[in-house]
């Protein structure tokens, strides 16, 4: 198995966990790698789920489903166990790998359909075919004139809102580095989506626990109830004092073009009693920024509500002493 | 009401378990595309990228270098092996007029041009990818009926013109005016578009899910220019076809003559992508209504007017004024129909077809009035209710329409409701609850059976009718068990088979009105042979141990009411569509009911669910409650998927369709679905047909959509008149 990862790879070679994505845009020969490397074979030394007292440790071939049923993650850190139970349909979720999900690739129709010659992610230079098209699912946040393409997954937010470090290993060795770091925006390069270098895998997320862990929750809005991508969507963490807010941290899913960590409104949240106000106010500075397109306009005013309705519902968790 | 009608009932109006039921969940039923052929290869379609222009060329050097491609089909290749025929709207059998593979133009994205043969479908669809085609561009396309080069025609016959609705209009003192539309929606049957061809000497078999097994056998005779007879259609089971499957599409005559070609069978799995384009679909319509009414809620003025996207190679329309200008009483009636072409692939038929769309736009509206007359909408449509349609003054057979709200009002609770909008907040979800008409004509026609006794007690009953998974085997075993007295489980059926006697189409709701009269007349044979005619059923097998006889097999005809004489040939030849509804110079035959639902929406985020869901429907005589509740649950979900998911979104830059596929095209997951009732309003027709049935098939859909707009309306004052609705409409 080191020798997989030792081996100098390019990009004709697509390595395969779960299928879940890869055989899926194989299909539609979004993807034509020469070579498919089955990492499976580690399953057996990064498929563990544990948890010490201090963090989680999550091991890159774990399961969806496996991590989302784990006690110790039902218990101390629900919103990690929410945000992989609401994504996708338990077939996936049985078969995915918690690295492949974060590495899950975008569901914008123009990049999935090969017919569009425009696509900046899919061949690099040929133009956003969605800027003029249909683009009700498209991102507001983190958007450039080259992609405007959502980050489709639910787990992800979950591991950036509570500060979660990514392992990685590769020819040149093993690395660690800050879950934020992982995706890159778009900029002129929407291509290039993520810092893992050629032939880097993801084999562990460590994810540290604190006062926020346990207040914690994702809320995903959808346009139906089960097996959809979110519309928008809300990883909340607060630690309170009373009613006034210590902490709190906050990633944004369903609306921006990567994972998205939303700092300005944590700055908000800060010392501040959570009320639907400062809710209100915190959930405008995440919004700022945002750039709507023709059909998506409405999600700047729901990623929003989202994430005002998230907040106070984590404000009103309730636990056993 | 089944002991009037059939005083000895014990099979009849029981819920009899599927007849195939375990076949299906044991996988031993064989669906069209499971049937194996030795030596079959595979066929893969390759579909235009354009959707206006023509083919410049194709090269298909690349294609051809795939390891195990054995043929390529393009217009260039088959030349004339496929006959020009008329479209089933022009009379003939085809559901389009355009011919297979039959020039270098392409009239809409996704038209079928290229067809490689391979050994394995992996090949063939490797092939089938590396087609290079070059393709010059017409200079002006219509994606969507709003488009400049869209052409708007109105067809003059469907026009209604009753009283003076200009007049009545002006001088009503209260009235409602709005528009409406629908979106373009795809059937999405759990099977896919297949067929199988093989050719045996100059015999062709072909294996493919469809609705009409004798249109599909007639029109590739037509089209292959061979003698019907020498062309077997086979359709054991069909996996769901809710209209996509009702007539010949393009892709049977390709996969045969590939099939002729290579001397070997043929199969060809269309993908779900594909399916898109291969067979019609509910396209997009909008519509203009006026009502004008009295203070009382009475109606005095109703124009509806209605506008559906088309081809512009067919001028396909469902025009379902008819029936909304029918409905309820009203003395000033002018409806008229349009269709506008564009640059789309020919529409077709989809689980009530025009009822849906024309349904939405008038309970829409009638629900407007009720709130602008401050009167319950059950009262509104109380008040205009009916014994003859206005607009030929004809009898309804029977109607329970009002039945049917009171007993759905009933079970809904409605009687709790606050009428003012936004009254009914629960918390963070503001909660609506709103009703409308379901309705659906009663159709029939020219059908054939035979039925086989034996004197062990055995019965074997075939048609060539089709289990689309509506419990047509069940039915039919029913039906004889009944008739001749023997215990279900003695009956035997076979359907979906050119081989057997011709049936109508299983379109329409139509197929048990038509097919149990022809089963029982050819029992009342059978009563003729062993001299007992009009004896009761339980003195049929001791008649028949009386009498010596071995076996006896009857074969019998039969043609419905309002089905002219001279049309029971068209029956021999692929053509028994329905008949009645109101088309019939006499009088009008509907099956009725009412739709509630309530919607929860959520204030801070908008998300819309339908909590509960309550239908009442009187369709006559009811043979099996368990298929049917089936139906019409089924039907209700459909409306609900009609109202809030289904949406093929076109992108209008080259008219494609950019969510084809179950990932992007939204459909009801069991999470949406949470509490549907179906009642069965009892309701006895001796009119209809001898079987009083009245057709369940389609009506479930009907008028959940309005309800679903009405009750949204009642939750938040915002009035949403275009369909699907979305949680950015409702913010």
């Amino acid at each position: 198995m080191r020798d997989i990862l030792a081996a100098e790879p390019d990009s004709s070679v697509a390595f395969l966990a779960g299928g879940t994505t890869v055989l899926d845009l194989m299909k539609l020969e979004v993807i034509r790698p020469e070579r498919v490397i089955d990492l499976n074979a580690l399953r057996g030394e990064y498929g563990h789920i544990r948890w010490d007292g201090v963090s989680l440790r999550l091991g890159a071939f774990a399961r969806m489903a496996e991590v989302a049923a784990h006690p110790d993650v039902l218990a101390h850190y629900p919103v990690i166990a929410q945000s992989l139970s609401l994504a996708a349909s338990a077939q996936l979720r049985n078969m995915a790998s918690l690295g492949g999900n974060v590495l899950q690739r975008t569901r914008c129709a123009y990049f999935r359909d090969t017919s569009w010659s425009a696509c900046n992610k899919r061949v690099p230079g040929s133009g956003c075919a969605a800027l003029e098209g249909a683009n009700r699912s498209h991102a507001v946040l983190g958007t450039s004139d080259h992609c405007i393409a959502t980050y489709p997954g639910d787990f992800a937010q979950a591991l950036l809102a509570l500060d979660a470090s990514v392992n990685v290993a590769g020819p040149r060795g093993s690395r660690r580095l800050p879950f934020a770091s992982l995706h890159r925006r778009p900029g002129t390069i929407p291509h290039l989506e993520t810092n893992l270098l050629s032939g880097e895998i993801i084999t562990e997320f460590v994810v540290p626990s604190g006062a926020w862990t346990r207040r914690s929750l994702y809320l995903k809005i959808r346009d139906r109830q089960s097996y959809e991508f979110a519309v928008a969507s809300a990883a909340v963490a607060v630690d309170l004092d009373g009613d006034v807010v210590r902490n709190a941290r906050i990633a944004l899913g369903g609306v921006a073009t990567v994972p998205w960590r939303a700092l300005e409104a944590e700055a908000a949240l800060r010392g501040r009693p959570l009320t639907a106000e400062v809710a209100r106010t915190a959930a405008r500075a995440a919004f700022a920024d945002a750039t709507p397109q023709s059909h998506n306009a409405f999600k700047v005013e729901l990623g929003q509500s989202t994430l005002v309705r998230a907040l106070l519902q984590a404000a009103s968790m309730e636990f056993q002493p | 009401m089944s002991e009037t009608l059939f005083p000895q009932s014990s099979t009849l109006g029981q819920p009899v378990p599927r007849y195939e039921g375990r076949a299906k969940v044991t996988g031993e039923a064989r669906y069209a595309s499971d049937v194996r052929l030795a030596r079959t290869a595979h066929a893969y379609l390759h579909m235009s990228a354009i959707a206006r222009g023509t083919i410049e060329a194709f090269d298909l050097a690349a294609a051809r270098a795939v390891p195990g491609v054995i043929d390529i089909l393009t217009h260039e290749t088959i030349g004339d092996q496929i006959r020009q025929t008329p479209a089933i709207y022009q009379g003939g059998y085809i559901s389009d007029s355009r011919r297979p593979l039959g020039s270098a133009e392409i009239a809409n994205w996704g038209q079928p041009i290229a067809v490689v043969v391979a050994e394995t479908f992996e090949a063939a669809r490797e092939a089938a990818h590396r087609i290079d085609v070059t393709y010059k561009l017409h200079p002006s396309l219509a994606a969507g009926m709003n488009s400049p080069s869209a052409t708007t025609q109105t067809l003059e016959p469907m026009t209604i013109g009753v009283g003076d609705f200009d007049a009545a209009y002006a001088a009503a003192p209260v009235k409602v005016e709005a528009h409406y539309s629908t979106p373009a929606q795809h059937q999405n049957p759990m099977e896919q578009f297949a067929t199988q061809c093989v050719w045996e000497s100059d015999r062709l078999t072909v294996h493919e899910p469809s609705q009409y097994v004798n249109n599909v056998k007639f029109g590739l005779a037509e089209q292959l220019g061979i003698g019907a007879e020498r062309i077997r259609v086979i359709s054991t089971y069909v996996g769901g076809a809710f209209g996509a499957k009702g007539f010949l599409t393009q892709r049977t005559a390709l996969v045969a003559i590939a099939a002729r070609r290579i001397g070997r069978p043929v199969k060809l799995v269309a993908t779900r992508e594909q399916g898109f384009t291969v067979s019609g679909y509910r396209a997009e319509t909008r519509h203009h209504v006026q009502l004008g009414a009295d203070s009382e809620g009475r109606l005095s003025a109703l124009r509806h007017e209605g506008w559906e996207l088309t081809s512009r190679g067919d001028a396909v329309a469902m025009g379902a004024v008819s029936m909304t200008a029918r409905l309820y009483a009203c003395p000033n009636i002018s409806a008229r129909v349009n269709t506008v072409a564009t640059d789309r692939s020919t529409p077709g038929f989809m689980r009530a077809p025009g009822e849906m769309p024309y349904a939405f736009a008038l309970e829409t509206a009638l629900d407007e009035l009720a709130h602008t007359l401050d009167m319950d909408p059950i009262e509104l449509r109380r008040v205009n209710d009916t014994r003859t349609e206005p607009v030929g003054g004809l009898p309804y057979t029977s109607r329970s329409l009002m039945r049917c709200f009171d007993e759905a009002a009933a079970a809904f609770d409605w009687k709790r409701r606050t009428s003012q909008p936004g009254s009914m907040r629960d918390g963070d979800w503001l909660v609506g609850w709103g009703c409308a008409t379901a309705f659906y004509p009663t159709y029939a026609g020219n059908s054939a059976a035979r039925v086989r006794l034996s004197a062990n007690g055995r019965v074997h009953v075939s048609s060539a009718g089709h289990e689309l998974g509506q419990g047509m085997y069940t039915m039919m075993a029913q039906v004889a068990a009944e008739e001749l007295g023997v215990p279900v489980e003695r009956v035997t059926v076979s359907l979906g088979d050119t081989d057997l006697p011709p049936a109508i189409v299983a379109g329409g709701s139509s197929s048990t009105a038509s097919v149990a009269p022809a089963i029982m007349a050819a029992c009342d044979a059978i009563r003729r042979r062993l001299g007992v005619d009009g004896a009761s059923p339980a003195e049929i097998m001791p008649a028949m141990e009386a009498s010596g006889i071995g076996v006896i097999e009857e074969f019998a005809e039969t043609r419905p009411h309002g089905v002219p004489p001279d049309s029971m040939k068209g029956l021999y030849r692929g053509k028994t569509f329905p008949v009645g509804g109101v088309h019939l110079p006499d009088r009008v035959q509907f099956a009725l009911g009412a739709q509630f639902v309530e919607v929860r929406i959520h204030a801070l985020t908008h998300e819309i669910r339908v909590p509960r869901a309550v239908g009442a429907f009187a369709a006559g005589r009811i043979i099996n409650p368990r298929t049917v509740h089936g139906q019409f649950v089924g039907g209700m979900i459909w409306g609900i998927s009609s109202a809030l998911h289904e949406h093929t979104e076109i992108d209008d830059r080259n008219a494609s369709y950019i969510n084809a596929n179950l990932a992007d095209y939204l459909l009801p997951v069991n999470a949406d679905i949470i509490d549907v009732k179906a009642i069965m309003v009892p309701e006895e027709d001796r009119l209809v047909n001898r079987a009083g049935v009245k057709g369940v098939g389609e009506i479930g859909v009907v008028g959940v959509a309005a309800a679903i707009s009405n009750a949204v309306f009642h939750a938040t004052g915002r009035r949403l008149r275009d369909l699907p609705i979305r949680l950015e409409h409702v913010m």
